[in-house]
């Protein structure tokens, strides 16, 4: 079979899809009487129309490029790693560790040693379900699902009753000392003459992100290690016959997505919070799937779908805001686009190749 | 449906089936072009044509699986509309597929009324058949146990229950799709007697094959098809396998392999009482011993599934096993401990697995990321910690340039490329090793004439630089040309050795089915 052009699937694809997508969230929104030209207007000012609006939509965008890596790099294995949420949670509890009781001259330090932290422990627990569908055949999907509600458990269990503060009333850390505190893009581009805005919590973790993002690039396409990934993700029993190890590759597959997810937490538990909460992840990691899809398991097709979907965090919460489309439509609007993107990708894209291979054929 | 016409035959010489300007497309790949065929009642006739020439995709739009783009279908003179396979079997048309549709749990009985059911109560459905079946056995020799389990039964019987499906069904023109190709030649002989009989019977057979050996045997009409077009409809016994072989493939080809003597040197690879046992506990290789010597190809023939892919799995690495394999005089790990395919390919054994789609190649990768596949590993390929692709790239280039695989574009997927360049990529990745031991599995399964020949040639010139072949192929022309010593493999055993020369077919298909008559 002929194949459609680059072009057309990295990017006419998509924008297809988004459209539909927007289309039925206008529909939606016509449907309870407001208006839907309005409310995009709303949410490309709320958005992208201030530095702070750009700080938000960045903000949330960091959130999903490392858990959209991370689902990624899994499925480069084919391993379905739903557990991004866990394994960030479990991040989060590697950078409060790390923060907390560990002495830092300067933040920069901090930050290399919580990045160890959240990445040590999103891994250990990504191994846990990677070795158990190894070893023993344990449906990887239902395991991590699984390890994200025993993270959430331990967590409240840790916050309550052993990393509570003396006196708090809150399930929380206490504070982080001040040499921990990440600088956020108002600090960081200052020097440079450029003013932004001060209140937005983008922060350095953001360089991080992208920085992960090119490490996972050459990882996956420039390794001997991502060969055998892919490999072993395509085709099993020919990883087989090659001598590539199935248990080495989904465990160091899974640790490696494991830690991305939890290096998430560098963003909310370090960057924002500056303490560890109980829900700091906001399923950011479920959101990671969507992100993963959308952008085809590809470091840049990543971090522009976390781009997107940034926008659609921040641009949906100015709509809850200043509009009386309530919050549960937003969160229709953010499921549309998943399901147009992430989904139904076959939806749009076998007429799209039909009609393409059509005009392909009459033009040569 | 109701414009089938199952009443008896006209006694016109109508054609039993014809097909006028049937053409049909998939996406921008033209599978049938302007396709006409005339097939008279009462005669077998065949169809040959290479992988992808077309052959079942043609059958598929008779039996109602694919709709053509355009073309009509004939039955008995009369034009036929055959949306679905109900109005194919309505028509009079059967079905025989290459890969059976039974159900595996449920007898010989149950599986002929399955779909055909009287009404909605088994027991009479079930004594009507029965008494249907017994005349059918009688009438063509298609002696079947009605109720026998399906999965009890050798392949051979499997397929007559195929066959009395159809004619439970009234089928008046029988299509066998690759018929032999899981059969023993015992077995190939009792179906084209069961076929001809059916022929004596009035009934109309199309046999779909790329053996030219069939076709000469049993049929009264050929069609050759090439890429998509009929080339050419002869009567059998007004040619040749030549002249058949040059109107598949388009050129003269040599059907024989040419090649001199072996000049066998010392043993390389020495097997003692190997056993397998499979993960569903299951015994796959029961205690063989083999041994190989540099400059000859050993030859394994059997029928699919007797144990010859399981040898060739613990050779290759990724299959446990017990027993004693010793390798230049070394002995080597059989637990899967100590040892995998990156063990085996450093010990100098060279595998061209039987599957090429599922274990030789990664149909998603690129020619050059295959023709690097399982020795991605070498010092050469890397550079610091990432792997060298430019030099990986070029070394591809070079090897699919000297193995002929077209087109040469490494950069395109493997998927893209015919069955036959397929395997020239997998051959050429090995060979150009220069292995010691080259491990070879099904080397021309689904592969066109031409690249036959091609692989052949080169398998014969590593023998003759003095390696070690141990070839595994269910197609007895391959091993009876390609071999110096041929062993052959039944349930899991040898059954004996022979030389080529000195054996023939018959002798060899008798093995295969477990029949050791005179001492070796």
């Amino acid at each position: 079979m002929q194949k459609m052009p680059v072009w057309a699937d990295v990017i006419l694809i998509p924008l297809v899809s988004l459209l539909l997508a927007a289309l039925l969230s206008a529909a939606v929104i016509v449907g309870i009487g407001e208006d839907p030209q309005a409310a995009l207007n709303l949410m490309i000012s709320g958005a992208l129309g201030s530095t702070y609006g750009w700080g938000y939509t960045l903000y949330y965008a960091t959130n999903f490029i490392f858990t959209g890596l991370a689902v990624s790099v899994a499925f480069h294995a084919k391993l379905f790693n739903i557990g991004g949420e866990g394994q960030a949670m479990l991040g989060g509890l590697g950078v409060a560790l790390v923060a907390l009781y560990i002495p830092w001259p300067h933040w920069s330090f901090a930050l290399i040693g919580c990045t160890i932290g959240a990445a040590l422990l999103g891994a250990a627990w990504a191994y846990i379900p990677a070795i158990l569908q190894a070893k023993r055949g344990s449906h990887i999907v239902i395991t991590t699902i699984m390890f994200n509600f025993i993270a959430f458990a331990l967590l409240n269990y840790l916050l309550v009753n052993v990393m509570r503060p003396a006196g708090s009333m809150d399930p929380a850390t206490a504070s982080f000392p001040e040499a921990t505190h990440l600088p956020t893009l108002h600090m960081l581009l200052e020097p440079f003459g450029i003013k932004f805005s001060k209140a937005a919590p983008a922060n350095v973790s953001l360089v991080v992100a992208l920085l992960a993002a090119v490490f996972v690039w050459l990882l996956i396409w420039r390794t001997r290690l991502g060969y055998e990934i892919r490999a072993f993700g395509h085709s099993e029993s020919a990883a087989r016959y090659a001598g590539i190890n199935p248990v080495r590759i989904t465990v160091i597959a899974m640790m490696v997505s494991g830690a991305l997810a939890g290096m998430m937490s560098l963003n909310t538990t370090m960057g924002e919070g500056e303490r560890l909460i109980l829900n700091s992840t906001e399923g950011a990691g479920f959101i990671g799937i969507a992100v993963a899809l959308m952008g085809r398991s590809h470091p840049v097709g990543v971090v522009v779908a976390s781009i997107l979907f940034g926008f659609l965090y921040q641009g949906g919460a100015e709509l809850a805001l200043w509009t009386s489309i309530p919050r549960d439509l937003i969160v229709v609007i953010q499921a549309l686009v998943i399901l147009f993107t992430g989904a139904l990708d076959n939806m749009v894209r076998m007429p799209l190749e039909r009609l393409i291979l059509m005009f392909g054929r009459k033009e040569g | 449906m109701g414009n089938a016409n199952t009443e008896g035959r006209q006694e016109t010489a109508a054609p039993a089936i014809e097909l006028r300007g049937i053409s049909k497309a998939f996406g921008p790949v033209q599978a049938n072009k302007d396709i006409s065929i005339r097939v008279m009642p009462g005669t077998i006739h065949g169809i040959i044509g290479e992988n992808g020439a077309g052959k079942s995709t043609l059958m598929s739009i008779l039996f109602g699986y694919y709709k053509a783009d355009a073309g009509e279908i004939f039955i008995s003179g009369q034009k036929t509309q055959i949306p679905d396979s109900q109005a194919a079997i309505a028509a009079g048309i059967g079905m025989v597929f290459q890969h059976f549709k039974l159900v595996q749990n449920f007898t010989v009985l149950e599986n002929v009324i399955l779909g055909a059911e009287d009404g909605a109560l088994l027991n009479t459905s079930l004594r009507n058949a029965r008494a249907t079946l017994r005349q059918l056995a009688q009438e063509y020799e298609l002696e079947v146990d009605p109720d026998a389990v399906i999965e009890d039964l050798s392949v051979g019987h499997q397929q007559r229950v195929e066959i009395l499906k159809a004619l439970y069904r009234q089928a008046e023109i029988l299509i066998l799709d690759e018929p032999t190709g899981v059969l023993t030649p015992s077995e190939a002989d009792q179906l084209f007697r069961i076929l001809r009989r059916l022929r004596g019977e009035g009934k109309t057979i199309i046999l779909i094959t790329h053996k030219l050996r069939e076709i000469m045997d049993i049929t009264d009409t050929v069609s050759v098809m090439r890429r998509g077009e009929m080339t050419a409809t002869v009567k059998t016994s007004e040619t040749n396998p030549q002249e058949l072989a040059e109107l598949m493939v388009g050129r003269k080809v040599l059907l024989r392999v040419d090649k001199a003597p072996a000049e066998p040197k010392d043993v390389v690879l020495e097997i003692e009482n190997l056993r397998v046992i499979d993960d569903a506990g299951v015994e796959r290789v029961k205690g063989i011993n083999l041994n190989l010597r540099a400059g000859e190809v050993l030859g394994i023939a059997g029928v699919a599934g007797n144990g010859q892919s399981e040898l060739l799995e613990v050779l290759g690495g990724y299959q446990t096993a017990s027993g004693k394999i010793t390798v230049n005089g070394q002995e080597i790990d059989l637990t899967g401990k100590k040892s995998d395919g990156q063990s085996r390919r450093a010990r100098g054994i060279a595998h061209v697995p039987e599957d090429r789609q599922s274990e030789g190649l990664i149909m998603d990768y690129t020619a050059w990321e295959n023709v690097v596949f399982g020795y991605h590993g070498d010092p050469q390929f890397q550079s610091g910690l990432f792997m060298n692709n430019a030099a990986i790239k070029e070394d591809a280039a070079g090897k699919m340039e000297r193995f002929d695989v077209r087109p040469p574009n490494p950069r395109l997927m493997a998927k893209n490329f015919s069955g036959g360049n397929q395997q020239k990529i997998v051959v050429a990745r090995e060979i150009e090793r220069d292995p010691d031991i080259l491990l070879v599995g099904q080397p021309t399964r689904g592969v066109d004439i031409g690249a036959i020949e091609f692989i052949h040639k080169q398998i014969i010139a590593l023998r003759d630089r003095g390696k070690a072949i141990l070839l595994v192929s269910v197609e007895l022309d391959e091993v009876l040309s390609l071999s110096d010593r041929i062993a052959v493999m039944f349930d899991g055993q040898i059954m004996g050795e022979r030389l080529p020369q000195n054996t023939d077919e018959r002798e060899l298909g008798l093995l295969m089915a477990g029949v050791t008559g005179e001492a070796s």
